[in-house]
C-alpha cells in the first residue's frame, strides 16, 4: 500500500507579486506580467514578463542581510524563506531544485567556468543557507522540469527515501536564452496568444516558485492536494520540434491518469503548456483529443507570466491549486479565436467552478513531456 | 535489482562489460568520437550534428542498446556539468556585438536532457526520461530513482547513466538495470 | 557565378555538419529539403544565420526561407540579388 503524498504549502515570486495572494488577486483582475521591455542593450525592445529589479532588491533587503547572492538566487531565497520557516528540516527532508539554466548569465565574457554556473553549486548554496540536511537534487529537463520535480518528490517519498520535500523552481531572463529563442524564430512580436489563430511565438518570462510536499499530514494544513499520478514520456521524434501526433504528451497524460485512477470525465481543469508557438499548441490539441479531454476547461498561463522555462511547471501548478481552492477558473489570457485543428475547451473568461481533479502538463526541448494529476482534499 | 551491460567511456577508450571494444590515441574527444562512430559502423548521420555531451551519451548507449527492442526501457541520466560545454561555446557566439551570430543548432544543445532525447529518437523509446544534476556520481541515487520506476511498472528496464563532459575531460558510466 | 554555388555547397556541408556527404553529391537543382540530405527545421534556421553571417542578408520574413532554400540554385540566385558582403 503506497503512501499518499500531498502538496500542503507553496509560495512564488513573479512580476505579479512576491507572494501567492498578490499573484492570485492580480490574475483575477486580468493583470499580466508581460510588458514591452528593453532587456538587452543594442537590441530592439520586446514583450517579456520581467520582475522589476529594484522592487526585487527592496524586498530582498527587507528579509535578508547577506549580500552575496546573484539576482536569481535572491528570487529563489524569497520564494523559499516563508515556506522553510514553517517546518522542521530533518535528515529525511529532500531539497529538489528545478531549473534549466541557473546562473548562466555569469558566463558572459568569461574564459573559464565560474563556480556559480554549476547547478549543483547553486542548489547547495540555497540548501546551506536554510540548513537542509540532505544532498540537493537538481532536475534539469528543459521546460518540463517544474512538473517533473513534483513527480520526483512524490516518487522518492513513496519509495521511502524521504518523508517530505521542498521543491523550488526558477529561471531568469538572460541574453543567453533570449538570443537562443530568437535564433529559433520562436519569440512572438506581441503579448503571446496560446491556441489562437494569430499566435506567432512565445514571450519569455522569469519567476521562482516553491512547494512543500509531505506524506504526513498534521491536520493543521490550510489546504492539501494529493499527487495522484505522474509520467514523463519522450516523443522520440525530434529534439526541438514536438511530435505531430502528440505521442509523448498523450502517453504521459494516459499514464498519469491511469496511475491516478481518474478518467477523462473526472478531470475538472487542465493547466496546459500553451507556449503560443504554432507547433506546440497544435501538438497539445492533438494529444488532449486523443485522451478525449477536449471538453475539459483548459488554459495556458503563458499570457500572464510568459514562458518561465524551469519555473513554469511549478508556478502554473501553484496557480492551478489556487484556482481549485478559490473555486475559480482563470481565463486563458489573450485567446480570441481558435487556431488549432482540433477542439479544446479554452477558458475565455474567469468563471466559478468546482475543481477537484487537476491535470497539469508540460512539454519541452528534447522531445520531453510531463503530466501530473492532483486532487483537492 | 540486477545491473547488466555496463559501458564505460573515458581516456579515449570504450569498455563494455570489462572488455575494451575500442580505443585510439586521438588528442581530442571530438576526434575520438568520430573514430568510434566509424569503428562501430553506426550509420547514423545525425550523430555528426550532436554536441559532444550527446555524442558521449549516444556512444555509451549504442553499445548497450544495440538493435534490440527497448520500448519499455526508461532513461535516467545525470551529470555535474549539465550542458556547460556547449553553453560555453554558445556564449562565445554572443559575446561580441560585432560578431553576433547565435546558432540555433548550438543553442538546442544548451540543455542537458537533449542527449537523452537523442537516444530516445534513435531507438524509438517513448519511455520515462529524466535528467538530474548532481555534485558527483551518485550511483545510489540513480539506482533508487530507477528502482521506483521499475517497481511502479512504468518500465521493465532502465538505462542508467552518468555522462559527464566538459571540454576534454569526460567520463560516461552507463548501465542497464532490471528488477 | 559557378564559384558561389560551389562555395555554398562547401559552406552547407560545414555548417550543417554533413560529414558523410561529398560536394559532388549535391546537385545545383536538387531539393535541399525533403531530398537525400536529411535536412530538418533546425538546418533551415541555420541557413538563415548563414545568409546573415556570410552574405550580410537579414531575412525580413523567415517564412520565405522555404522558397529561398529550395535548392542550391535558388539560394545562389537570392544571394546574388541581395548580398551586402
Amino acid at each position: 500500500m503506497r503512501k499518499e503524498v500531498y502538496i500542503t504549502d507553496y509560495n512564488c515570486v513573479t512580476p505579479l507579486g512576491f507572494d501567492v495572494s498578490s499573484n492570485w488577486n492580480a490574475l483575477l483582475q486580468g493583470e499580466s506580467g508581460v510588458v514591452k521591455h528593453k532587456v538587452i542593450e543594442n537590441q530592439e525592445p520586446f514583450y517579456a514578463s520581467l520582475i522589476d529589479s529594484e522592487k526585487l532588491e527592496n524586498e530582498f533587503q527587507k528579509h535578508f542581510e547577506n549580500k552575496d547572492f546573484t539576482r536569481l538566487e535572491k528570487m529563489f531565497l524569497l520564494s523559499l524563506k516563508p515556506l522553510v520557516e514553517r517546518y522542521n528540516l530533518t535528515k529525511e527532508t529532500a531539497f529538489i531544485l528545478s531549473t534549466t539554466k541557473g546562473n548562466i548569465s555569469l558566463l558572459k565574457n568569461q574564459t573559464t567556468l565560474p563556480e556559480g554556473v554549476f547547478l549543483s553549486n547553486l542548489a547547495q548554496k540555497l540548501a546551506d543557507f536554510f540548513g537542509f540536511k540532505t544532498k540537493p537534487i537538481v532536475v534539469s529537463n528543459a521546460c518540463i522540469s517544474g512538473v517533473m520535480a513534483i513527480a520526483v518528490a512524490k516518487n522518492m517519498i513513496q519509495a521511502g527515501k524521504y518523508k517530505d520535500a521542498f521543491v523550488v523552481a526558477g529561471d531568469e531572463i538572460t541574453e543567453f536564452v533570449i538570443s537562443g529563442f530568437n535564433s529559433f524564430q520562436a519569440i512572438g512580436t506581441e503579448p503571446c496568444k496560446p491556441y489562437d489563430k494569430n499566435r506567432n511565438g512565445i514571450n519569455i518570462g522569469e519567476a521562482t516558485a516553491a512547494v512543500y510536499i509531505t506524506s504526513e499530514l498534521t491536520q493543521n494544513e490550510k489546504f492539501s492536494f494529493k499527487i495522484l499520478g505522474d509520467s514523463a514520456i519522450n516523443d522520440a521524434n525530434h529534439i526541438s520540434g514536438p511530435s505531430r501526433t502528440g505521442d509523448g504528451l498523450f502517453a504521459s497524460i494516459r499514464n498519469a491518469m491511469t496511475e491516478a485512477k481518474v478518467s477523462a470525465e473526472k478531470i475538472d481543469f487542465i493547466s496546459a503548456h500553451g507556449t503560443a508557438t504554432i507547433y506546440n499548441d497544435e501538438m497539445e490539441a492533438v494529444a488532449f483529443n486523443r485522451m478525449e479531454l477536449q471538453q475539459v476547461p483548459l488554459n495556458s498561463m503563458k499570457g500572464f507570466y510568459g514562458h518561465c522555462l524551469g519555473a513554469s511547471g511549478l508556478l502554473e501548478s501553484i496557480i492551478s491549486m489556487e484556482s481549485a481552492s478559490h473555486g475559480t477558473l482563470i481565463s486563458s489570457k489573450n485567446f480570441e479565436e481558435m487556431g488549432i485543428s482540433q477542439p479544446l475547451n479554452i477558458i475565455k473568461e474567469n468563471q466559478l467552478a468546482e475543481i477537484k481533479y487537476i491535470l497539469k502538463t508540460a512539454s519541452g526541448f528534447g522531445g520531453c513531456n510531463a503530466a501530473i494529476v492532483l486532487e483537492k482534499c | 535489482m540486477k545491473k547488466t551491460d555496463i559501458c564505460t567511456i573515458e581516456h579515449s577508450k570504450i569498455i563494455v562489460n570489462n572488455e575494451v571494444i575500442f580505443e585510439n590515441q586521438t588528442e581530442t574527444f571530438s576526434e575520438f568520437a568520430k573514430e568510434a562512430y566509424k569503428n562501430l559502423a553506426l550509420n547514423y548521420p545525425k550523430f555528426h550534428k550532436m554536441d559532444n555531451l550527446s555524442k558521449l551519451a549516444f556512444l555509451a548507449s549504442e553499445v548497450i542498446l544495440k538493435d534490440e527492442d527497448h520500448s519499455r526501457t526508461a532513461l535516467v541520466f545525470a551529470n555535474k556539468s549539465s550542458s556547460l560545454d556547449t553553453d560555453f561555446k554558445y556564449q562565445e557566439s554572443i559575446n561580441s556585438q560585432e560578431n553576433y551570430f547565435p546558432s540555433p543548432a548550438v543553442f538546442v544543445y544548451t540543455l542537458p536532457n537533449i542527449c537523452v532525447g537523442e537516444i530516445s529518437i534513435k531507438h524509438q523509446m517513448q519511455t520515462e526520461n529524466a535528467f538530474f544534476i548532481l555534485d558527483e556520481f551518485d550511483e545510489k541515487f540513480l539506482n533508487d530513482y530507477s528502482e521506483q520506476i521499475l517497481q511502479s511498472g512504468k518500465a521493465d528496464k532502465v538505462l542508467c547513466g552518468w555522462v559527464e563532459l566538459y571540454q576534454e575531460s569526460y567520463k560516461a558510466f552507463v548501465y542497464l538495470l532490471t528488477l | 557565378m559557378e564559384n558561389l554555388r560551389e562555395e555554398l555547397k562547401h559552406k552547407i556541408i560545414e555548417v550543417l555538419n554533413l560529414e558523410d556527404v561529398a560536394i559532388e553529391e549535391i546537385k545545383d537543382t536538387d531539393p535541399l529539403f525533403g531530398g537525400g540530405l536529411g535536412l530538418d527545421s533546425i538546418d533551415a534556421l541555420e541557413l538563415i544565420v548563414l545568409l546573415d553571417k556570410e552574405y550580410g542578408i537579414k531575412l525580413a520574413d523567415p517564412k520565405k526561407g522555404k522558397e529561398i532554400f529550395a535548392s542550391i540554385d535558388t539560394m545562389a540566385k537570392f544571394i546574388e540579388e541581395n548580398r551586402t558582403k
